[in-house]
Order: C-alpha cells, then sequence, then structure tokens
C-alpha cells in the first residue's frame, strides 16, 4: 500500500469479487439436480487481485472487453457491491452516472423527477433548489418539465436523465456507458460538460466502448482482462494494448 | 465482506457501508421525496383517487359490523361495538399495510438498488410511513365518531393511543426488514408473510371482545397471547377511543399498561433484530435482485 496521502481519492487494494450463479431456484429443481448429479451452482471470478489508486482530478478509463469486469469495479466502488475480499476506499463524494434513470417514475412529472432523482444521488434540497435551473436549460425540455416523464420521448427522457446526473455536487464521478445517449450536439455536449468537471478537479472513472472517445477523455488507462489488471498508464497506450490483442 | 479490514486513512470511507437507519433519517429529504411519490402515484388513474383509502375499511367494517355485530350478536352483549371494532381495524390495517408493504419494497425497488447505492432501510421505512399517511384519515373519521357518540378520555389513555401506534409501526419496519431482506433471496418470504398477517388479525382481540379470550384460554396462553405487541396495541386502543365512550360499561383487560410496556420493548427488539439480519444479507441484494 502506498503512503497515506491527501492526493488519492480511491483507493483500491486486493480486491477480489466472485459471483456464485445458482442453477436452481426452488426445493424442487435443487432436489432433482442432485439426483441427477448436476451441478448445484457455479462461481465466477469477475475481479482478482486488482489493485490501484485514482488521484484527485485524475481522469481515468477502465478498458477491456466484455465480461472483464469494468462494470463490476465501477459497481464496488459506488458501493451498490461490495467486495469478498481486499478493500476499497473512498474520499468525497461519489456518484455513479450508471443507467441514468434508474430512478426515475413515469408517473411523475420532469420537475418532481429532477427533484427525485437528485435527491436519490445524494444531493440535498437547498442544493437542487440552486441548481435547478441549470439542469432543466441544460436538458433543453424547459417547455415540457411538468408534464409527466411518460409522455417523453425517450431522447427527452435521457436528456433530463443525463442532465440530472451530470449536475451532481461529487467529487468522484463514475460513468458507465452512457455516453451514447441522445443525438449527436447533445453528446458533444455532454463530453464538453465531463472535461469542464475534471477540469475543475473531479475525479472521472469512465467505462465505455468507443475507445477513441475514451483515449480523449481519460489521461490514465487501466486494462482489464479476465478480471485482472493487466496494463496501467496512459489511456492512448491502454487502447493500444487493447486494440493489439 | 472481509474480516480485519484495515484501519481508514483520514477522510477516507468504505462505499457501501451505511450507518443503517440511523442514515435513512440523516437523509430525510430523501425520505420525505419517496413517501410523497408513493402517496402521489399510489391510486393515479383511479377515478375514487383516495377515497379508496376510506372506501376499503369502510367496506371491511360493514361485513364484520354484519356478520358479527348482528348475526353473532355482539352489538347487544358488547357495549359501542362498531366503534370497538372499527378502532381495533384501522390499527389493524396499518400494520397489515406497512408490514406487507415493506416486506415487497426492496423487491418492488430492485432497478434502483442494483444501479445506485443508497440506505436500503429506506425503502421498508418510507413504504411504512406511507401506510401511516394511509391510516391517519381512517384515525381521523374514528375520532368523529367517538366525538359524536361523548368521547372523554383521560390523559393515559390519549397517550396510550400514540403508544399504540409506535408500538405497531416500530414492530412493522423490524418485521419488514427481516422478512424484506430474506425475500430478496427466496421470494417464500412475501407469501410467508401474507399468512401472518392474516393470523394477525384474528390473533389479537380485534374482531371479539377480549373478555371472550379471557374466559376461553388457560392463564399462561392469556399471558402469551397478550404479550403479542399488536394485541397491547389494540388494547391501547380500546382503551384510547372505544372505552371512553362507554361511560364505564365496557370492561378493559387487567395490566393494560404493564403488557403496553412489555410490548414495547418487544417491538424494539423485532427492530434491532430486523437491523441486524438485514445488514447481514444487504451484501447480497444488488447481486440477487
Amino acid at each position: 500500500m502506498p503512503k497515506t496521502s491527501d492526493e488519492r481519492r480511491v483507493i483500491v487494494s486486493d480486491v477480489k469479487k466472485t459471483f456464485l450463479l445458482r442453477h436452481t431456484h426452488s426445493l424442487k429443481e435443487t432436489f432433482i439436480s442432485a439426483i441427477r448429479g448436476k451441478q448445484l451452482s457455479t462461481s465466477f471470478n469477475a475481479l482478482n487481485d486488482v489493485s490501484f489508486s485514482i488521484d484527485e482530478g485524475e481522469s481515468v478509463a477502465l478498458l477491456g472487453f466484455n465480461g472483464s469486469g469494468k462494470s463490476t469495479l465501477l459497481k464496488l466502488i459506488s458501493g451498490v457491491l461490495r467486495p469478498d475480499s481486499g478493500d476499497i476506499l473512498t474520499r468525497g463524494r461519489v456518484a455513479g452516472l450508471i443507467e441514468v434513470g434508474a430512478g426515475f417514475h413515469p408517473d411523475l412529472s420532469g420537475r418532481e423527477n429532477i427533484y427525485l432523482n437528485a435527491a436519490i444521488l445524494g444531493m440535498t434540497k437547498s442544493e437542487i433548489d440552486a441548481r435547478f435551473d441549470e439542469i432543466v436549460a441544460f436538458s433543453e425540455i424547459e417547455r415540457f418539465i411538468d408534464t409527466e416523464v411518460k409522455h417523453y420521448s425517450s431522447g427527452m427522457f435521457l436528456r433530463l436523465a443525463f442532465s440530472v446526473a451530470i449536475h451532481t455536487e461529487v467529487d468522484i464521478l463514475l460513468v458507465d456507458e452512457i455516453l451514447s445517449v441522445g443525438d449527436e450536439p447533445f453528446q458533444q455536449k455532454c463530453i464538453a460538460r465531463i472535461r469542464e468537471l475534471s477540469a475543475q478537479g473531479k475525479t472521472l472513472v469512465v467505462v465505455s466502448h468507443d475507445l477513441d472517445m475514451v483515449s480523449q477523455l481519460c489521461t490514465r488507462g487501466i486494462l482489464l482482462r479476465e478480471g485482472r489488471v493487466v496494463f496501467d498508464g496512459t489511456s492512448h497506450d491502454a487502447v493500444e494494448t487493447l486494440r493489439r490483442r | 465482506m472481509s474480516e480485519a479490514l484495515p484501519a481508514t486513512p483520514p477522510g477516507f470511507s468504505r462505499p457501501g457501508a451505511g450507518s443503517g437507519l440511523l442514515s435513512v433519517f440523516q437523509r430525510r429529504y430523501l425520505l420525505s421525496l419517496l413517501v410523497r411519490k408513493e402517496v402521489q402515484v399510489r391510486y393515479r388513474g383511479s377515478v375514487l383517487g383516495w377515497l379508496w383509502s376510506y372506501v376499503k375499511p369502510a367496506a371491511q367494517f360493514a361485513v364484520f359490523y354484519v356478520a358479527l355485530g348482528v348475526f353473532l350478536r355482539l352489538n347487544d352483549s358488547q357495549p359501542n361495538y362498531p366503534i370497538y371494532l372499527f378502532s381495533g381495524i384501522i390499527l389493524i390495517n396499518l400494520f397489515t399495510e406497512a408490514f406487507s408493504n415493506s416486506t415487497r419494497s426492496l423487491v418492488d425497488n430492485g432497478a434502483l438498488i442494483k444501479k445506485i447505492f443508497l440506505p436500503r432501510e429506506m425503502f421498508p421505512v418510507s413504504s411504512t410511513v406511507v401506510a401511516f399517511v394511509n391510516f391517519l384519515p381512517q384515525m381521523l373519521v374514528l375520532l368523529v365518531v367517538c366525538l359524536f357518540v361523548g368521547w372523554t378520555p383521560e390523559p393515559l389513555q390519549l397517550l396510550g393511543i400514540l403508544i399504540g401506534v409506535l408500538i405497531v409501526v416500530i414492530f412493522a419496519i423490524g418485521l419488514g426488514m427481516f422478512f424484506g431482506s430474506a425475500n430478496v433471496s427466496f421470494r417464500d418470504s412475501q407469501n410467508f408473510v401474507e399468512l401472518i398477517v392474516m393470523f394477525a388479525a384474528w390473533a389479537s382481540p380485534v374482531l371479539y371482545p377480549f373478555a371472550q379470550v379471557e374466559g376461553a384460554l388457560p392463564p399462561w396462553l392469556l399471558v402469551v397471547y397478550q404479550l403479542n405487541p399488536i394485541t397491547a396495541a389494540v388494547n391501547l386502543f380500546h382503551a384510547g377511543f372505544w372505552y371512553p365512550t362507554t361511560g364505564g360499561a365496557g370492561e378493559l383487560p387487567d395490566h393494560l399498561y404493564l403488557y403496553a410496556g412489555a410490548a414495547v420493548v418487544v417491538a424494539v427488539l423485532a427492530l434491532l433484530l430486523g437491523q441486524l439480519v438485514f445488514r447481514k444479507l444487504e451484501g447480497r441484494f444488488a447481486q440477487d435482485l
């Protein structure tokens, strides 16, 4: 473990995560499988001995093919999942842009959903009040803000959800494969906003399969393969390494 | 979680490690929004809207009034039987709704739990608060009826009403966290809760006079019967609402307040047990949902 320094925002040390997949879901199934000598469950190592730390203001891309453990790692940092062994520590407020819109309710208006979702992401009432106009302006759906969300087009919905998430008060921002939302101009706007946050000294952890975009957005790249860190360096080198295989 | 975690450097914390029920109250604003959402959405799309929360207990009351009050003649033997009946029904409904909704709350909010970290105790607690919001207008109706009939409660009896509600709410949150966290991996849990809830309505003197239980049960079993926190809460409600309308003609159980004290203890123990089990199982929620 490196020495304690106040620069670090995220510390991941010797993290291991195993998923146990149960193949049977009822007594009857278990009984029949046991008689036939089938396996009752299989375990799957999603992450193995993963260690790294991320400093304040760093923007890090987690790279790797499907199933390499990127999203699991992001969920561990956000606290949704817990490591089986090893330790994860964070300093400051963490918010995840992990599948935006998870907390939206179709029967509530855009306005009500902004408050609900921002509160779910950890904001207080006064913080939301202060940023409300900014959130609405960013989403560009002022006219429909008091309409129930179920009447929104899917594009409008994503805009609003993303807009809330990206305006939360955070120190560490986790972004999982959501930069593919919306049309081209809105995407550009989102990327610009993320750069802005990074410039303000926020720590970014991004998971995406858009390698060109990611290598532009992030300075550092961590490459995962089958749950292990195989490369940790600049994002350009990480992308190169990934492409070579 | 691994054992013997190293000490955290200053300023750092472990993601996903909340302080249980306490963090729900630290994030009261989110709790209030979740409750408001449920309340708003509940009867959306129905013509009667919130009238349904009066129609249901009214229908229930009518059925039992005719079946038990008229046919089984409880109207004749028990003074002011309708008030006795209604005060019990609304309290047992509070328990039923809070308990079964909080048991299902984690599975219902699975999409959120899998994606964003927030104190998960939030869901059973907000379900219980919603049940309480639903209960308030019913209690208001009861209050109006009592005043109309002539109600002369003593301060201790009024305090008893509050304690009765508190017992039910704490007990329901505790049980809801216990069965709700088990429900994530084993959906048998919510079916089991339906059974418990069915028993609960008959295991307390809601529909029948307490005096008849006293006559029928051996003393030791009567003690067990009264140690049920719901029984104690129902008795407190009877003492607060029904008894002061009977002008002394009604009969209250002995040691009413002693058993109420025991009920508070049992309810708090259930809450602690629920929290303990919840924290044990919480690590698996995002995986198993």
